[in-house]
């Protein structure tokens, strides 16, 4: 392998890790039958949260708890809404990103004021892996790329391999069997949407703590919808999920590398692959019948 | 669709009240003293006739937005890319104009404004037939297409539509030809086409079987498709028309507006047009209504941002307890602790 390819996979991880935090969130709350196309603004959120704990505290850790905790704090909005009130997840998902976006910016203007030049934070160094060793490079991550890699076979042996992970499964699959048999629905959704939303924080937090040092308003860039393409072209499962993550990772990191390289295709339109490569992506992996049976429909249905 | 009762119009009106009332606590917890901000807010929206002009000119696209919305929602097709439509109508708005911008008027103002009707309906049909063909989830779908028109009028703007000299990522101010004639008042006659089209859509989804196809789709698809009326043509066409209004909205923003085509062209309009879409339950006579309402904050919210130094975007708080309220008052959750009446009975019986 060469260096580029090696600087290419690093920053495939890098850029992969707060889509995998928050898809493998979004495959959780999806596989217990609830859609929420709220990532993006619960990622936004942590972005923000992750950013304002760390500038206050000069730690980077207590940043991404802030992080996970604010987003929670509107996971739990979320889960109030479309698990106890009973409506459309679609509509109040897409309140969800409003609603982190007028906030963030509200707040962001009210803490920081208006000035120009851009807040910087400490970040969560990279693991000094195997010296200057050119090999190891791509291993030299901040500590949270673990964190997410970890989570992967922690995710699926949960699902697949516990009794809470057959009872949240059981809830997307059939919630009236499931609470036939004694099984709380609305807690099994509740924990779940709490869980995602934890999880999309990270991802966030992992954005102006680990992947760059500042918030910038609307700075999740879609990376909330891109993490909800991944959860379908993963076919709902954690390996899957990881796949996602790290071809959109890839892809991204190719883009900057062809921007280096100094390929004279316009900045501009090629700011539009990862976007046009979920398209893609949906369409190829979509039209199966791999979607958790309740998913997006509501108890009165 | 709800007969028209006296809960009809109070649960809006409450909700926009309640939603105001949450957003000025933000308000206070970012800061800001409440009644100067919201002074500013008011006089910037209807203070005087600038202001109500301005409220009018932001108006206008919300509430061709909010019809987008409206139609497709009615007809079960959850089109979010009302912003990527808007986006692409006002750039082929603007490559139109640069066709034909030697010829009279009102030559490549027509031009300007059908291509920015086909525009948004193609970007529509993308996600639609993403949806009939593949599969694909219609939210997605059309919200990776919003970001792929930003993206498109980002690199038109620094490309190809790039004003003569390129000195800024804009195009060149459009010909007086292909402006929209000015009302006086500073109102532009968008707001005309807007206006009419709030019965025409009307019209269209109460009175005539294409909008029957679409309601009955929204209601029902599996029984729509026992009755043998083509749900995936009803999703199709209600996709095309939501598409083509808000790319309308972009032809009319560029023409009669801004007058020429930048980044950023769009303040969140396709967006906003949700939260207008459901503050007007659905109906083409609520949404002038409700685009009124958030024209206004849109309108207001500069001055509050200018006077009282609160974000703009306290208006995307404002929308979104609005949807959340609206939500909560439909909840069936709600509706199963509610006294029966005498409406639920009868249809109950």
């Amino acid at each position: 392998m060469s260096a580029t390819a090696l600087v290419l996979v690093a920053s495939a991880l890098a850029l992969g890790t707060p889509l995998l935090f928050a898809a493998l969130g979004e495959l959780i709350s999806e596989r217990a039958g609830v859609i929420n196309i709220g990532v993006e603004g619960l990622m936004l959120t942590g972005a923000f949260a992750g950013f304002l704990g760390c500038w206050m505290t000069g730690s980077a850790v207590v940043g991404m708890a802030a992080a996970c905790a604010a987003a929670m704090l509107l996971g739990l909005v979320f889960a109030l809404w479309v698990v106890v009130l009973d409506t459309d997840q679609v509509v109040a998902g897409a309140a969800l990103n409003i609603l982190a976006l007028g906030v963030t910016g509200v707040a962001y203007r009210a803490v920081f004021g208006v000035t120009g030049a851009a807040l910087s934070v400490t970040t969560f160094p990279p693991l000094a892996i195997g010296g200057d060793d050119p090999w190891f490079a791509p291993l030299r991550q901040p500590l949270p790329v673990y964190v997410a890699l970890a989570l992967v076979p922690l995710v699926w042996v949960v699902l697949a391999r516990t009794r809470l992970g057959l009872t949240l499964r059981a809830v997307g699959e059939a919630p009236e069997a499931a609470a036939s048999l004694g099984v709380s629905v609305t807690a099994i959704r509740i924990g779940a949407v709490l869980v995602a939303a934890l999880l999309a924080g990270a991802g966030g937090g992992y954005l102006s703590l680990a992947y760059s040092n500042t918030f910038v308003e609307g700075m999740a860039a879609g990376r909330g919808f891109i993490a909800l393409a991944i959860v379908v072209f993963g076919r709902w499962h954690p390996l899957g999920a990881l796949a996602g993550a790290l071809l959109f990772g890839a892809a991204s990191a190719a883009q900057f590398q062809l921007q280096a390289a100094g390929i004279t295709v316009s900045y501009h339109l090629l700011l539009m692959l990862p976007y046009l490569l979920t398209l893609a992506v949906l369409a190829l992996a979509s039209g199966t019948a791999a979607a958790p049976a309740a998913l997006g429909r509501r108890r009165e249905e | 669709m709800p007969r028209l009762e006296a809960r009809t119009l109070l649960v809006p009106i409450a909700v926009a009240a309640i939603a105001l009332a949450l957003s000025s606590g933000i308000l206070l917890v970012a800061g800001a003293n409440p009644l100067v901000a919201l002074g500013a807010l008011v006089q910037g929206a209807v203070g005087d006739g600038f202001a109500l002009a301005d409220t009018l000119i932001k108006t206008c696209p919300l509430v061709l937005t909010g019809l987008a919305v409206a139609i497709a929602f009615r007809s079960g097709a959850w089109n979010i890319g009302a912003e990527g439509q808007l986006l692409v109508g006002a750039l082929a708005a603007t490559a139109a104009v640069g066709a034909t911008r030697d010829r009279p008027f009102p030559l490549p103002l027509v031009a300007a404004l059908v291509s920015g009707i086909a525009a948004g309906s193609l970007w529509a049909w993308l996600a639609a037939a993403l949806k009939l063909r593949r599969n694909v989830s219609e939210v997605i779908a059309t919200i990776m297409l919003n970001f792929v028109a930003a993206r498109l009028v980002g690199w038109a703007v620094h490309g190809p539509l790039m004003e003569t000299g390129a000195r800024y990522p804009q195009s060149d101010p459009l010909p007086m030809a292909a402006r929209l004639p000015m009302l006086g008042g500073g109102l532009h006659s968008g707001i005309v086409i807007a206006a009419l089209l709030v019965p025409a859509t009307w019209f269209v989804l109460h009175r005539t079987a294409l909008g029957f196809r679409w309601r009955a789709t929204g209601d029902n698809a599996y029984a729509t498709r026992v009755a043998g009326l083509a749900p995936a043509e009803a999703l199709m066409t209600a996709m095309l028309a939501s598409g083509g209004l808000a790319g309308l909205a972009g032809a009319i923003e560029v023409t009669g507006v801004t007058g020429r085509l930048f980044e950023q062209f769009s303040g969140g309009q396709g967006y906003t047009a949700i939260a207008v879409a459901l503050l007007a339950r659905l109906h083409p006579g609520g949404v002038a209504a409700s685009a009124l309402f958030f024209g206004a904050l849109a309108a207001g919210s500069g001055a509050m941002q200018r006077t009282a130094g609160v974000s703009a975007v306290f208006v995307a708080i404002v929308q979104a307890t609005v949807i959340l309220a609206l939500l909560a008052a439909d909840s069936p959750w709600l509706a199963r602790r509610r006294p029966p009446t005498r409406h639920t009975e009868a249809r109950a019986a």
